[in-house]
Formats: C-alpha cells, sequence, structure tokens
C-alpha cells in the first residue's frame, strides 16, 4: 500500500495535477452532469440543498472514519451507536420536560447528552481494541450488535417518539438556513475543516498515518499507539454524536431502523474518497466527495425510471466500484514508469 | 423390561406432578411469533398480552402461552418445547419464515394440537385448520378507491413501497390495477423500505422532479411520516394534497380522529390479527359453532367516523 502512495504523491509533484487523486471529484462531475442530463431539475437550488444536507450525516461520521481507517483500524459500529444515542437523547429530553420545560435547555441537555454518550463510546470502541486486544472489526461487530439490540429494547421493539412541543424547539437545527446552507450543512463544513487539518496539520494526524503504515515501527519511534488509536476511536464518536444531533429533529424519532447499514456507507465514503483500506493513508477531502458521490447516486436514481428500481444496489455498487478505479487502476499511467 | 416400565412410571407420575393436577382439564395453547423488532411486531406482542390477559380472566381453564423467538431455528425449537414441555393442545403461530417452519408446526400437528396460522402461510397447503390474515391486495385496492373518490381525471400522484417483497407488490399490482382506466397518473413508484428516513428522502427527490403532485401513496404509516415532514419541509402540503398510508399506527389514527387533512384516511393492516386468531382458536374449544376455515380480515378504510375503534393508545404501535 505505501506503493499506492508513493505513485499518488509522485506525479502530483512532477505535473503539478495528479489525475488519479482527482478521481473522486471528477466521478461527482459526471454524475452531477448525468443528474442534470436526466432533469434539469437536478440542478435547482432546492434538490442541490437536499443533497448536501442529506450528505451531512454520512459525512460527518466519514470524517471520523477516516481517521479509524488511517491509523488501520475499523469501526463498524457507528450506525448503530447513531441509532442508540438517538434513541436516549429523545428519552432523555422527554423526562427533562418535566423540571427544564420545553424550552432550550431541555435542547441542549439532550445535546450534551448525545456528545457524552458517542465520546463514551468511542473510548469503549478504542479501549478494547488497544487495551483488550481484540481485533477492531471484532470489537466493533460486537458493538454493533449490541447497541441495534439496546435501541430495540429501548423502544420496546416501537419507536421513540421526540415530545412534540420539543421538536419545535429542536425543529430549526435541522430545517433552518444560516446564510443560505442548512445548518447540518455549516455543522458538515466545520467537521469538515477541524477534520483535515488535525489529520493534515498536527503531529496527531502524522501519528494516525505512521501507525497506519507500520504499527511496530510507529511504536519503536516513540509514538503513543494505544492512546493514538484509542483516540481515533473517540473522535468517530464525536462525529457519530455531531451527527446524530442533527439527525434527531429532522423526523423526531428513533427506531430499530434508524441509522441501519451507516457504516457501511462512511466505509465506503472514505475509500471512495481515496483513503487506504488497510491504513497508513488518509484524505479528508476525499471523503467529503465520498460522501457527496454516495448521496447523489441515491438521489439521481430518484430523479429517473429509467433503471427498475430492483437494480438501485447494482447502480450503486457499480459507481463506487468505478469511482475507486478510478484512481486506483493502471490506466493513465506512464508505462515506462511501472 | 420391568425396571424400564417403573422408570417410565416414575417418569409420567413427574411430569403430572411438575405441570399440575389441573393440567387434565386445562385448555393449553401455545402462541407463538417473532420476536418485536419493528414498531408493527411490538404492537403485535402488545395484543397478544392483552389478549392473553382477557381470555385467561374470561376462561379460568384456558392457558396461554407466549413465545418470542428471534429467528427461524430459535422458533422451531420453541415450538418442540411447547409441545413437549407444555404439551399444548393448541398451537397460534406467526411463522418467521414459511419453509423452514413449515416442518416444526407439521410436527406440533402430529401431536395432536390443534394449528392456527397467523399472517404468514406455511409452504404446504392443509396443515393449519385456522389461517388468519391480513389482506394485502386488498390493501392496495382500498388505497386506491379512496384515491378515486378524492382526485379527478388528470391528477397527478406518487406511490413510495415498501421493501422488494411479495407483500409489497401484492399491495402494488392491486393499487394500480385500481387506478387504471381512472385518467389519474403514476407519476412513478420508488421504493422506501416500509422507512420514515426513505420516505423523507425519496418524497423530498419526487417534490424536486415533479413539479405538480396531488396526493401520495405511502402505502404504510412510516413511509407517510417521512413523507408528511418532506411535504412540510418544501411547503407544499396545502392546496388539497393528502397522504394515505397503511397499517394502523396509533399516532396516525390519532390524527385521523382529530381531523388532520394531510393523513385524512388509513387503511388497516392490524397488528391485532394475533388477538383475532387467539380468540377463534379458543373458541374452537369453547363455541358450539365450527370454528375451522380461513379468515381474511378486511383492510378496512379508517375515517374520523370509526377511527376511535382501532386506536389503542397503550400500544406501541
Amino acid at each position: 500500500m505505501t506503493e499506492t502512495t508513493m505513485n499518488s504523491a509522485k506525479p502530483s509533484l512532477l505535473r503539478g495535477f495528479d489525475l488519479k487523486a482527482a478521481g473522486p471529484a471528477i466521478a461527482l462531475l459526471i454524475l452531477c452532469l448525468i443528474g442534470f442530463l436526466l432533469n434539469p431539475a437536478f440542478l435547482s437550488e432546492g434538490n442541490i440543498t437536499n443533497l448536501l444536507t442529506r450528505s451531512a450525516f454520512i459525512g460527518i461520521i466519514a470524517v471520523g472514519a477516516t481517521f479509524v481507517i488511517t491509523a488501520g483500524g475499523i469501526d463498524l459500529s457507528v450506525g448503530s451507536m447513531a441509532a442508540v444515542i438517538a434513541g436516549v437523547m429523545i428519552i432523555v429530553m422527554n423526562s427533562a420536560v418535566d423540571t427544564f420545560g420545553t424550552g432550550v435547555t431541555t435542547v441542549l441537555i439532550g445535546c450534551g447528552c448525545s456528545i457524552i454518550l458517542g465520546l463514551g463510546a468511542g473510548l469503549v470502541n478504542g479501549f478494547l481494541t488497544t487495551k483488550g486486544k481484540i481485533e477492531a472489526f471484532i470489537v466493533t461487530l460486537g458493538t454493533m450488535g449490541i447497541y441495534r439490540s439496546l435501541v430495540t429494547y429501548f423502544a420496546d421493539g416501537g419507536t421513540l417518539s421526540l415530545n412534540y412541543d420539543i421538536r419545535g424547539v429542536y425543529r430549526p437545527v435541522y430545517y433552518d438556513s444560516f446564510f443560505g446552507l442548512p445548518i447540518p450543512v455549516w455543522v458538515f463544513i466545520v467537521v469538515s475543516i477541524a477534520g483535515w487539518f488535525l489529520l493534515n496539520r498536527t503531529a496527531f494526524g502524522r501519528y494516525c498515518t505512521a501507525i497506519g503504515s507500520n504499527e511496530s515501527v510507529a511504536k519503536y519511534s516513540a509514538i503513543k499507539v494505544d492512546r493514538v488509536k484509542t483516540l481515533t476511536y473517540v473522535i468517530q464518536g464525536l462525529c457519530v454524536s455531531l451527527a446524530t444531533i442533527i439527525y434527531v429533529p429532522r423526523l423526531g424519532s428513533a427506531s430499530s431502523s434508524t441509522g441501519v447499514l451507516w457504516e457501511l456507507e462512511a466505509i465506503a465514503a472514505v475509500i471512495i474518497g481515496g483513503t487506504v483500506l488497510k491504513g497508513g493513508y488518509g484524505r479528508i477531502g476525499g471523503t467529503i466527495l465520498g460522501a457527496l458521490i454516495l448521496t447523489t447516486i441515491g438521489n439521481i436514481l430518484n430523479f429517473t425510471d429509467m433503471i427498475s428500481n430492483y437494480l438501485n444496489g447494482t447502480m450503486q455498487g457499480l459507481i463506487i466500484i468505478v469511482a475507486v478505479w478510478l484512481q486506483r487502476g493502471d490506466w493513465g499511467r506512464n508505462k515506462s514508469a511501472d | 423390561m420391568k425396571t424400564f416400565t417403573k422408570f417410565g412410571a416414575l417418569a409420567t407420575a413427574a411430569t403430572i406432578a411438575l405441570t399440575g393436577w389441573a393440567s387434565a382439564d386445562t385448555i393449553k395453547i401455545g402462541v407463538s411469533y417473532p420476536t418485536p423488532t419493528h414498531a408493527w411486531a411490538a404492537g403485535m406482542n402488545w395484543h397478544a398480552e392483552k389478549a392473553e390477559e382477557r381470555l385467561e380472566a374470561l376462561y379460568p381453564d384456558v392457558d396461554l402461552i407466549l413465545v418470542n423467538s428471534p429467528d427461524p431455528s430459535a422458533q422451531a425449537s420453541a415450538l418442540e418445547d411447547l409441545v413437549s414441555v407444555h404439551g399444548i393442545d393448541a398451537l397460534v403461530v406467526l411463522p418467521f419464515e414459511s419453509e423452514p417452519l413449515t416442518d416444526p408446526v407439521l410436527n406440533v400437528k402430529k401431536s395432536g394440537a390443534l394449528i392456527t396460522v397467523v399472517d404468514r402461510g406455511l409452504s404446504q397447503p392443509g396443515i393449519e385448520d385456522i389461517y388468519v390474515a391480513g389482506n394485502n391486495p386488498e390493501l392496495g385496492r382500498v388505497s386506491a378507491e379512496y384515491m378515486k373518490t378524492r382526485l379527478k381525471d388528470g391528477d397527478n400522484i406518487v406511490v413510495l413501497r415498501g421493501i422488494p417483497t411479495l407483500i409489497d407488490n401484492e399491495r402494488f399490482d392491486a393499487f394500480m390495477a385500481e387506478i387504471e382506466g381512472s385518467g389519474i397518473n403514476v407519476l412513478d413508484h420508488k421504493h422506501a423500505n416500509w422507512n420514515r428516513d426513505d420516505g423523507f428522502e425519496v418524497m423530498q427527490d419526487f417534490l424536486s422532479r415533479f413539479p405538480d403532485i396531488d396526493a401520495v401513496w405511502a402505502q404504510d404509516d412510516d413511509i407517510a411520516i417521512g413523507v408528511v415532514a418532506a411535504l412540510k419541509q418544501a411547503g407544499r402540503d396545502g392546496d388539497g394534497m393528502f397522504v394515505v398510508g397503511g397499517a394502523g399506527m396509533k399516532e396516525t389514527i390519532k390524527g385521523i380522529m382529530d381531523g388532520n387533512e394531510l393523513v385524512p384516511v388509513d387503511v388497516l393492516y392490524p397488528p391485532a390479527m394475533i388477538a383475532t386468531a387467539m380468540d377463534v382458536t379458543v373458541s374452537a374449544f369453547k363455541s358450539n359453532g365450527p370454528v375451522a376455515g380461513r379468515y381474511i380480515l378486511g383492510a378496512t378504510l379508517i375515517t374520523p367516523e370509526n377511527a376511535a375503534s382501532f386506536y389503542f393508545p397503550d400500544s406501541p404501535f
């Protein structure tokens, strides 16, 4: 995998423009063009706003996943984690109504609770992976099942619904705009910038890359591997809790079907964006494009009836593979360089 | 041989002692269904518990044993236990899946128990004595019939479907058959997987794509909740726009009772059908009339007039 890193780094220095690194951006542009040709309404302001807002959930979670994957880990529990955090938030806010009324305080209590739960859940994943010495895949597979069944249990098999009056106070967090952009998009932007800075401009980001490339070497280089790895899961947990905070006001409910398969969408967004699944190389910018690509595919499929509904999964799978092939495959590579 | 007989006699004595003296004239009915993991099933669980309370209070000699199982093989084991441990006289079963549970149910039948199958049929005919189910094609047809009363020639509707399954196809095909020839245009249909989030997103896209939509068939109450949120976000919830869901969620029915114009009706596919099945099964032991047969429940159109009789505020669904 280091070879890939080298290959993608070299031409960018030589030519100034790396076609492969631009792969996700090209894929997104092509998708948008297809969408526009199918139906000009695709580029209407309303649809673009919907697309960006929708991407925010997966996008924010995927920014966290970029850290985990760059450091050589994986987190399968994020979808279930989002569901259980959403569920507990709703329970907490509903029961806080008696004491704190239906105002902003209650919403803030809910959000605080979400962040604490997210950090806690991330810490559990990280701690079990590093100190427990269990593979991340197994740890998070386990917590995925636990969180999913917990939300079913809290909801008594049904759906948890937010108190109607709090919904009125909380609703603007999803539906309102600020300088022309919906609030979830702003959160997405802030998280992305913070993530980019952390990964590319801090020692912590370097450590993540180093651990993902070669954990033993990182350890001998006096990097506190366990601490850094645990922190990546904590960041992931924080991202999940932020995504949940903007998800809950959308429909004001949580059930066992909340956040199903979000983990795979987040991982797909990260990989489409150019981060290497084995770790050692991560790109936040790519991740954001990856999240946008995934949402755009679903959006375009809803904009046409040319493709049978039953083939939606096929189209999504094909586009994901093509998008990754665009930046990994042999095409366009100088033969003599091989 | 003698020792064996002795052991056998001892074992029988022990079993009688364990199950209690009343077992001789107690009618034991096992009720087996999947562990609730979604709201509809949670509603079914609730109605099963209510029916158990009610029937056991009504008939002191009836003992209903409720068991829920997380997967098909667990349900098969649960059925074996109901026969071997409880020695049931009748079984009410909502099979997890038809194929893997056909044989286990057949084995229960061989033990001499009366069999009532609910909602999902077995893959072999003739096993069940009583069959109780909702009516999927009728749900589609009744929904379309209502659409026709509200819309005129040239009006546009969009359809949100469930998870691609036989149930979804039956509902959708019946709906389309009834709409045909009415002049109402079905602009497009997309799967929203009986899920609020998907309902929201698919409806958002329909709204961006089609400037003129007069009504929405959401097929399911969960999808309808997402659809309503999308309509409100886009400010297109006025002008006589309406959404028809299905199933009979308590919030939806409450809305109908309160005169909600956006979701004015609902079409019943009731989780309470398990209670119907339990009632019929108990009647098989108590009624002087014959009860064996197929009970296909109506897909009743719930309107403000009749909504109260389908409203269960304490049920999770």
